[in-house]
C-alpha cells in the first residue's frame, strides 16, 4: 500500500531492521538499526514484531507526507519531529491523517532517529533482511538513502490503526547529552596490550572524532600501547568490538562495520550500552567502564525489561480523541504544505 | 593430537574460537570443521557464524545462551569433529582473460619479476587457490597459495573504480574484486563471471575452504561465457579436488 512520499531525504534517512545474519560468512555485514532498542521500542509502539523495518533518520530528519492514515511512533533522538505545526510526542504511538506532513526542525539530543508505522516499511528482502547498506548498494530502497520524490509502501492492502494508545512510560525514555559512559567487557585480544595500556584505555576520556559513521565511531585521546603490536591474522569483528590501530587509537566498530579485520581489538562495548554510543555526536565525550560478562547479561535483561514496560498510554484506548487531534494537525498541515515551500537538497 | 583451542570473550553476544593466529591451511581446516558442525548442529541460540583464517567468531543471543553453556556445547562438537571428515575440497574454476585492456599491469608485473608476461600468466593459472576465508567486503575470497615468483607490490596511487571481476596482485596476495571498487592491486587480467550477487542464494560461487583455480582464455572466449551467462546456459566448471 503506497503510504508515503518523500518530499526532502534529510541528511540520511535509510530503511533498516535488526540486521542481516547468516552472510557475514560471505563477507556481508550485517547492518541494521545502529539504536537497536529505540528501533524495537518504535516497533512495539505501533503493533510491529521487533524485527520489522522503520527509518533510521540522521541529524537532520526528512520531510515526509502520508497518503493514508498511519499510527507511527518516534523514538531515539530528538530531531524536533512535527506533524504540521505541531511537536510529535516520542516514545508513544501517534495516528496520523492522510495529507500530514511529518517533518523535523532541528537536531535537539541525540543523532538516530527512528520511525516505525503499523504494518512496517515494505521495501524487497535482500539476503534475508531489509536493512540498508549503502557501501555495497544492498537492501533498503535501492540500496541508498531516502530523497525526494521517494514513495515508501506500508505492507499489506490497508492502513493498521492501533486498538489503544501505547506509550514508553517517562522514566524509561533514555536522555542522551554528551558525556557517554560506555560499558565493557575486555578482550578478544586484550592480551596484545600492555597493562598500562588497558588502564590508559579504561581511565582516560576519549572524544568522538568527526570521521564516525555507521561502520564505526573514531575516538581521540590517550595512545593505548600495543605489546605485541596491532596486527593480527584477520578475525572476525563483533558489534561494538572496540579496535585499536598502530596509532593507539580506539575505533567502536558498529553496523556496516567489515566483517573480519586485521587490527587488535581490545574490548568489546556491551549490547545494551551501543545505542548510547549511536546517539553520540562528533565532540561529545566517551569512557569506558569494565563490567564481568555476568553484569553485562543483568544489563541486557534490563533494557528488555524496558521494552517490556511499553504499555497502554494513559488516555488508554480513547482513540476518538486522538483523531480529533490528528484531524486538526492535518487541516493545519495542508494549509502549510501550501505555504511552505519543500527544502531544497544541495 | 592437535592443540585445544582457546575461547575468546567477544562481548556480551559473541565468542570467539580460536585455533591459532597464522595463515595455516591446516589451521584454516579446523576452523572449517567446526564451522559445518555447528551448522549441522544447529545451537540455541546461536545467531550467525564468522569463519576466518584461524579463527571463528560465533555471535550468540545472550537472552538465550551464555559463554559458558555455548563453549560447553562448542568444545563437546570440536572433540569429536573427526568423526564427520569434510568432504573433498571443490575446485571452481575462473575463467579469466589476462592482460590486455582486462589486466593493464601484466607488464608491470612481468617487469618486477623479471619474467616475460606468458611466464605471469602460467604460474598464475598454473595453481590451485585455497580461499582461506571471506570478508571484509561482500564476496571477496583470501586466497593463499600464490607464488613468490610473481609477488608485486601496490599501487602507489589506487585507482578510484576498478571494474568487477578484475583479478589482481598484492604482495604475496592474489584475488577478485567481486564488485566495482576502488583499489591499488596491480590488474592482471578479469572474469565475466559474477563473484557476488544478492539476487542469488547463496550470494557467492565459491565458499571458505574452496579453491579457485584461474583458466586462462582469449577475449573470443571471454565474450562467449559472457553471452552465455546473460542467457543463463553457461554452467561454472567445478570439480572435486583429488588427494
Amino acid at each position: 500500500m503506497k503510504a508515503i512520499e518523500v518530499l526532502d531525504g534529510g541528511m540520511l534517512t535509510t530503511v533498516q531492521d535488526l540486521g542481516r545474519f547468516g552472510f557475514q560468512r560471505y563477507g556481508v555485514p550485517t547492518s541494521g538499526a545502529m539504536d537497536l532498542f529505540s528501533l524495537r521500542a518504535a516497533n512495539r509502539l505501533v503493533g510491529n514484531p521487533d524485527d520489522a523495518a522503520g527509518l533510521e533518520m540522521t541529524l537532520v530528519g526528512p520531510r515526509l507526507t502520508f497518503r493514508v492514515p498511519a499510527t507511527i511512533a518516534l523514538t531515539g533522538a530528538d530531531l524536533g519531529a512535527r506533524l504540521g505545526d505541531r511537536p510529535v510526542p516520542r516514545w508513544e504511538s501517534v495516528i496520523v491523517e492522510p495529507g500530514t506532513v511529518l517533518w523535523f526542525s532541528g537536531p535537539r539530543d541525540g543523532v538516530r532517529a527512528y520511525l516505525a508505522v503499523a504494518g512496517a516499511i515494505d521495501v524487497p528482502v535482500v539476503l534475508g533482511s531489509r536493512s540498508t547498506y549503502t557501501r555495497s548498494k544492498l537492501g533498503g530502497l535501492d540500496g541508498r538513502p531516502l530523497r525526494a520524490g521517494d514513495i515508501l509502501y506500508v505492507c499489506g492492502d490497508r492502513p493498521v490503526l492501533p486498538g489503544e494508545a501505547l506509550h514508553l512510560p517517562a522514566a524509561h525514555r533514555p536522555v542522551y547529552g554528551h558525556a557517554h559512559v560506555l560499558r565493557v567487557v575486555l578482550g578478544p585480544q586484550d592480551d596484545w596490550f600492555t597493562a598500562k595500556g588497558i588502564e590508559t584505555f579504561l581511565s582516560s576520556t576519549y572524544t568522538v572524532a568527526p570521521q564516525s559513521d555507521r561502520m564505526g565511531y573514531r575516538l581521540t585521546g590517550p595512545v593505548i600501547g600495543h605489546l605485541r603490536g596491532p596486527d593480527i591474522v584477520s578475525d572476525g569483528t563483533p558489534f561494538g568490538a572496540v579496535q585499536v590501530a598502530g596509532d593507539g587509537a580506539p575505533i567502536v566498530l558498529l553496523a556496516d562495520r567489515g566483517t573480519a579485520g586485521g587490527y587488535t581489538k581490545i574490548a568489546t562495548v556491551i549490547g545494551p550500552d551501543i545505542p548510547r554510543l549511536a546517539q553520540a555526536v562528533p565532540g561529545d565525550t566517551v569512557g569506558f567502564e569494565r563490567v564481568t560478562l555476568d553484569a553485562a547479561y543483568r544489563a541486557g535483561r534490563e533494557q528488555e525489561a524496558l521494552l517490556a514496560a511499553i504499555a497502554p498510554a494513559r488516555w488508554g484506548s480513547d482513540l476518538a480523541r486522538l483523531r480529533k487531534v490528528a484531524a486538526a494537525v492535518a487541516a493545519v498541515a495542508s494549509l502549510r504544505q501550501q505555504s511552505d515551500p519543500p527544502i531544497e537538497r544541495n | 593430537m592437535s592443540q585445544a583451542p582457546r575461547y575468546l570473550v567477544a562481548g556480551d553476544a559473541g565468542l570467539v574460537v580460536e585455533f591459532g593466529d597464522a595463515i595455516d591451511p591446516a589451521i584454516n581446516r579446523r576452523v572449517r570443521e567446526l564451522f559445518l558442525a555447528i551448522e549441522r548442529a544447529s545451537l540455541e541460540g546461536v545467531r550467525d557464524l564468522v569463519p576466518t583464517y584461524r579463527s571463528l567468531l560465533v555471535s550468540y543471543d545472550p537472552l538465550r545462551t551464555t559463554f559458558d553453556a555455548l563453549r560447553e556445547r562448542l568444545s563437546d562438537l570440536e572433540a569429536h569433529v573427526v568423526d564427520t571428515p569434510l568432504p573433498p575440497p571443490r575446485v571452481v574454476e575462473i575463467p579469466t582473460a589476462y592482460g590486455g585492456e582486462f589486466g593493464p599491469d601484466l607488464p608491470f608485473v612481468a617487469g618486477h619479476n623479471h619474467l616475460t608476461e606468458d611466464e605471469v600468466l602460467a604460474i598464475h593459472a598454473g595453481t590451485d587457490y585455497l580461499v582461506y576465508m571471506m570478508g571484509f567486503s561482500p564476496g571477496f575470497t583470501y586466497l593463499g597459495g600464490m607464488s613468490e615468483r610473481i609477488t608485486t607490490p601496490r599501487l602507489k596511487t589506487p585507482r578510484t573504480a576498478i571494474p568487477a571481476g578484475s583479478v589482481g596482485i598484492a604482495q604475496q596476495q592474489t584475488g577478485i574484486y567481486p564488485v566495482e571498487s576502488p583499489g591499488g592491486w596491480q590488474l592482471i587480467g578479469r572474469t565475466p563471471v559474477s563473484l557476488f550477487d544478492p539476487s542469488r542464494n547463496p550470494p557467492v560461487i565459491v565458499e571458505a575452504g574452496d579453491y579457485i583455480r584461474f583458466a586462462p582464455v582469449t577475449r573470443d572466449e571471454y565474450s562467449a561465457i559472457q553471452d552465455g551467462i546473460r542467457r543463463g546456459t553457461w554452467v561454472l566448471p567445478v570439480r572435486s579436488m583429488t588427494t
